[in-house]
């Protein structure tokens, strides 16, 4: 990376860290006072600022409390133990990956349905477009109490959340792209008198690839949010899900906003895997091909 | 529709079945496979017309065109642009149905030849696939047709020489020039050697010199294999050096105004100088005509 490059990412950094801090002190500022008037000295605004900073429960954790805690929760207890927030991670990180898996072969599966076969496209595609309308926090806890009457409980009740997320993307941005190949390549494989099954091996899925990738980018990411939201109405015993459950009943934002980071450090992850697989498998030229 | 019209239809139409019927001589002995016997029809095209159904009004590309093509013969389609040439092409491979009017192709409907690979099409733009290499896409009709993996690779190899693009093999088309390009996608043509080979515009992105050279390479590839070739051109000097004939077209509706038989006076054998020859003046001053004709008929 150049100077070029790494200049307004950091510039943003320290923005974004100042006005983290200045809101800190503005969102924690009365429970400070309240706190220092108890203790009974005197203070003036340099204490005050100070104990903005250092307090146990505040309303806006700052960076460097979050970053304490962080290192706490990772290091403090083996990886395997329930306390560290590493194994939470890794559970969550579970199902949102079975999830995604799913979501990808009934995502892919759909879309090679209603491109292939005619009458698919009118009977499907109005019924996964309404699955979408339908909140997801109102039928998660739904499929959690269903599958658990069905004597499944752990990780696939949240799989199956994740994977209602993700297919929608995949389904959409694959019919696209198996629809994207130009009429002249399409009239070159007729010219050859290639079967359907050739043309959709040879010429519509290579040139459905950019537009799958681009939609398991979005497809991925919302994996983790449906794993989340999956781990909440389980009554919370493990997964991030469980440790912002956890934090909020017992106020313990430090440990919601080091959950939170996590849970984004995860998407980030999981994304950037997604890209590396994309510069491996699609080769359509600079910029996704002319 | 004016008097004329029809005057030019007759004419034309006498013009294509009187060449028709002599098949042409032999240029060069065949290379003696079985149903290739110089002078059999191998396209026949009779009162074909063809509409688009456009958003607002018809669009008459084609126009009670008659043509018949034989074992052998290079054909031209020259005229003006939206004559209709690309239609007429597109029908004979069966990628357009006509609207009324009979086409055989090797004596079977164009769906039935194109089944039976009948031909090979060089598409007026590349049409190649981006995520394939140069090589690659020289061997995907191979790939399609079942043909093994190494012998494959020999035949694209050989193609992609005829074409001059030895060397570029693991390229991949974005980093060729639009020249470049088109001569990928005549050598994919070429690939599986077919016996009828339709050409839109070959060399239309190319530079004098690599289309003088090309020009050469194909000429002298047709009377080696003597495969029947459609190919439609801008250039009036290109249609006269490479044709046994030249079909003059005119737009508005798409028809046939002329067809110029060039085998009678220019040698089999050709080379680039004879476009210096009398006789080569003379035809390509009969195209123009016929272009200047069909161009009057827009004002
Ligand atoms: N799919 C289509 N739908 C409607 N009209 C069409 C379609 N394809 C071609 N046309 C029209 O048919 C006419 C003939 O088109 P065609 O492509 O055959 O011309 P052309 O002779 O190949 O021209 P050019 O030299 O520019 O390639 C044109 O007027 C064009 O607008
Ligand atoms: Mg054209």
């Amino acid at each position: 990376m150049t100077t070029e490059r790494i200049l307004p990412v950091a510039v943003m950094s320290l923005a974004i860290i100042i006005l983290w801090y200045a809101g800190a002190v503005w969102l924690n500022s009365p429970q400070a006072a309240e706190a220092l008037t108890r203790a009974g000295a005197d203070w003036g605004t340099g204490d005050l600022i100070r104990q903005t900073f250092a307090m146990k429960r505040p309303i806006l954790p700052t960076p460097d409390q979050v970053a304490v805690d962080l290192f706490q929760s990772l290091t403090g207890t083996p990886v395997t133990h329930i306390r560290n927030l590493l194994y939470h991670t890794g559970v969550t990180a579970g199902s949102a990956l079975t999830g995604f898996a799913l979501g990808v072969l009934l995502g892919v599966g759909l879309a090679v349905g209603i491109v292939q076969v005619r009458t698919l496209e009118a009977s499907l595609l109005p019924w996964v477009i309404a699955s979408q309308t339908i909140p997801i926090l109102a039928i998660a806890p739904m499929i959690v109490v269903i599958l658990g009457n069905l004597g499944f409980t752990g990780l696939l009740p949240k799989a199956i959340i994740s994977m209602y997320l993700c297919f929608f993307p995949i389904t959409i941005g694959m019919v696209k792209g198996l629809r994207s190949a130009d009429p002249l390549t399409l009239d070159l494989m007729r010219t050859y008198s290639a079967g359907s099954a050739q043309t959709f091996r040879l010429l519509r899925l290579p040139a459905s690839l950019p537009f799958l990738f681009t939609s398991l980018k979005v497809a991925v990411a919302a994996s983790v949010v449906g794993a989340i939201v999956g781990e909440l109405p389980t009554g919370g015993q493990a997964g991030l899900g469980a440790r912002l459950l956890s934090g909020s009943y017992y106020g313990q934002t430090v440990q919601i906003w080091s959950a939170l980071v996590m849970a984004s450090l995860l998407g980030v992850t999981l994304v950037a895997v997604v890209g590396l697989a994309e510069r491996a498998l699609v080769r359509s030229g600079p910029g996704g091909g002319r | 529709m004016p008097a004329a019209h029809t005057a030019a239809h007759t004419a034309a139409h006498t013009a294509t079945h009187t060449v028709a019927a002599p098949p042409p001589a032999p240029l060069v002995e065949a290379e003696g496979e079985p149903g290739r016997e110089p002078g059999r029809t191998i396209v026949d095209i009779r009162h074909l017309t063809l509409t688009y159904q456009a958003a607002d009004h018809p669009v008459y590309a084609l126009s009670d065109v008659s043509l018949s093509i034989a074992q052998g013969d290079f054909i031209s389609l020259i005229g003006p642009s939206g004559c209709g040439k690309t239609t007429l092409m597109r029908v004979i491979a069966d990628l357009e149905q006509p609207s009324s009017g009979d086409v055989l192709v090797n004596g079977m409907t164009p769906e039935q030849a194109r089944l039976k690979r009948a031909y090979g099409y060089v598409f007026q733009a590349p049409a190649l696939y981006p995520w394939r290499t140069v090589e690659r896409n020289v061997t995907l009709p191979l790939e399609i047709m079942g043909t093994p993996r190494a012998e494959r690779q020999t035949r694209a190899r050989e193609q992609l020489e005829r074409v001059g693009l030895t060397g570029f093999e693991r390229k991949f088309p974005w980093q060729l020039s639009g020249g470049m390009q088109q001569r990928v996608s005549i050598a994919r043509a070429l690939a599986f050697n077919p016996d009828l080979l339709l050409m839109d515009e070959p060399f239309g992105a190319l530079d004098e010199i690599t289309r003088d050279h090309l020009n050469l390479q194909l000429t002298q590839l047709w009377r080696r294999t003597r495969k029947t070739c459609v190919f439609v051109t801008h250039s009036i000097a290109e249609a006269v050096f490479l044709s046994t004939r030249i079909v003059v077209m005119s737009p508005r509706p798409g028809r046939i105004l002329d067809v110029i038989d060039c085998a009678r006076d220019l040698p089999p054998e050709r080379t680039l100088d004879i476009r210096e020859s009398p006789e080569f003046q003379r035809i390509a001053h009969r195209v123009r005509e016929g272009l200047m004709e069909g161009h009057s008929y827009d004002d």
